[in-house]
């Protein structure tokens, strides 16, 4: 097909698209007139059933648990996937990590901004990760933060420092960690003859301390353990098949 | 302009799509499925907006304040996710592609066979 004609069936079909979308907007209650039922019964209850006053991360971790243990499982398998994609074909060897000498040095200003902000990023990410019950933050976001911190020291140009703070096996360890932790307090929870993923932790104080929201901040950790895993690895691959790599 | 954020929604996935339709260099092609995604987030967002709420975040104010619903919130945040996983297993189908082909424009990529 040519770009042409492919521009042609591209309007035709946004024509159709459009028609369809205006159709379905048109059936909304226009904007800022979300009438429920779901938000207000939660918005309603959340922080009085759960002590968690982000109640996003106790609809995240606690109504919607069962859930979010999929979404988990999505970005295990989409790491798992990428590595079995990126594996060293036939015609590939690595070469050694220390043999990189030709590439162009990172300058200073990239290198010592970088280094200077790796503390404070594992700072910020381990307190999102460790806050999902009180603030806007949780496993997902501290997870890619922390995962951002070793990114830094990547760019920073790197990449051996890199590799040896996260070797592979250690990476796989902690991604199963923070997957199998989510979905083992959940079975908690039913070996104590609670529905799955029910909330049996002690519950703490309002306004939500660490300690608050009783499961909500220890899924969020392991959740926060498998996002910073499989974030780093799947650098880390890239990273690979940029410096090591080479067609044999 | 109530339906205003509906219309923001429509024209970035029709941005993207139109990106995807014409891209010439599969990573190009990637991002474009990025922006067409965003559109969701918007589109979650202004569902679930409520004129004058406030972010549902309970720590320093009354747990009785009007807020906007949670519920989308929340599937934002699933959304971004699994664009961040679908993105980076993209990703590495372009690397793949490069190596074995030796570009990255979609166009020329049928030309030869795996």
């Amino acid at each position: 097909m040519s770009p042409r004609q492919r521009l042609v069936l591209f309007t035709v079909a946004m024509a159709g698209l459009a028609a369809c979308f205006a159709w379905a907007v048109a059936g909304l209650p226009g904007f800022g007139n979300y009438p429920g039922p779901y938000g207000p019964v939660i918005l309603h209850d959340a922080v009085g059933q759960t002590h968690a006053t982000g109640v996003v991360s106790a609809v995240n971790f606690e109504y919607r648990g069962f859930d979010t243990v999929g979404e988990e499982f999505i970005l295990f398998a989409a790491a798992a996937g990428l590595s079995v994609v990126l594996r060293r074909l036939r015609d590939e060897r690595e070469s050694r990590p220390v043999d990189n000498s030709n590439r162009l040095p990172v300058p200073d200003s990239v290198r010592v901004p970088a280094l200077i902000f790796t503390g404070p990023t594992v700072l910020i990410g381990w307190w999102l990760a460790s806050h999902a019950q009180t603030n806007p933050s949780g496993g997902f976001q501290g997870g890619i933060m922390l995962a951002s911190a070793l990114i830094l020291i990547y760019l920073a140009g790197e990449f051996i420092a890199f590799r040896r703070l996260s070797p592979v096996a250690l990476l796989d360890a902690v991604e199963a960690v923070g997957a199998g932790g989510f979905a083992v307090i959940g079975l908690i929870a039913l070996a104590m003859g609670l529905p799955y993923l029910d909330n049996f932790v002690p519950l703490g104080t309002i306004p939500g301390a660490v300690s608050s929201g009783g499961t909500i901040p220890l899924i969020s950790f392991f959740v926060g353990l498998e996002v910073a895993a499989a974030f780093v690895a799947i650098i880390g691959e890239f990273g690979e098949q940029t410096l090591l790599v080479r067609r044999s | 302009m109530e339906y205003f954020p509906f219309v923001v929604v429509a024209w970035i996935l029709a941005v993207g799509l139109h990106g995807i339709v014409t891209s010439r260099d599969l990573i190009h092609t990637i991002i474009c499925l990025v922006v067409v995604q965003s559109s969701t987030y918007v589109l979650l967002l202004g569902v679930g907006y409520v004129t004058g709420g406030v972010a549902p975040y309970f720590y320093d104010i009354s747990a009785r304040t009007k807020a906007v619903d949670p519920v989308v919130q929340a599937l934002s945040l699933t959304d971004i996710v699994v664009e961040a996983a679908v993105t980076a297993l993209l990703l590495s189908f372009a690397v793949q592609a490069h190596k074995r082909f030796g570009t990255l424009d979609p166009h020329k990529l049928v030309e030869f066979r795996g």
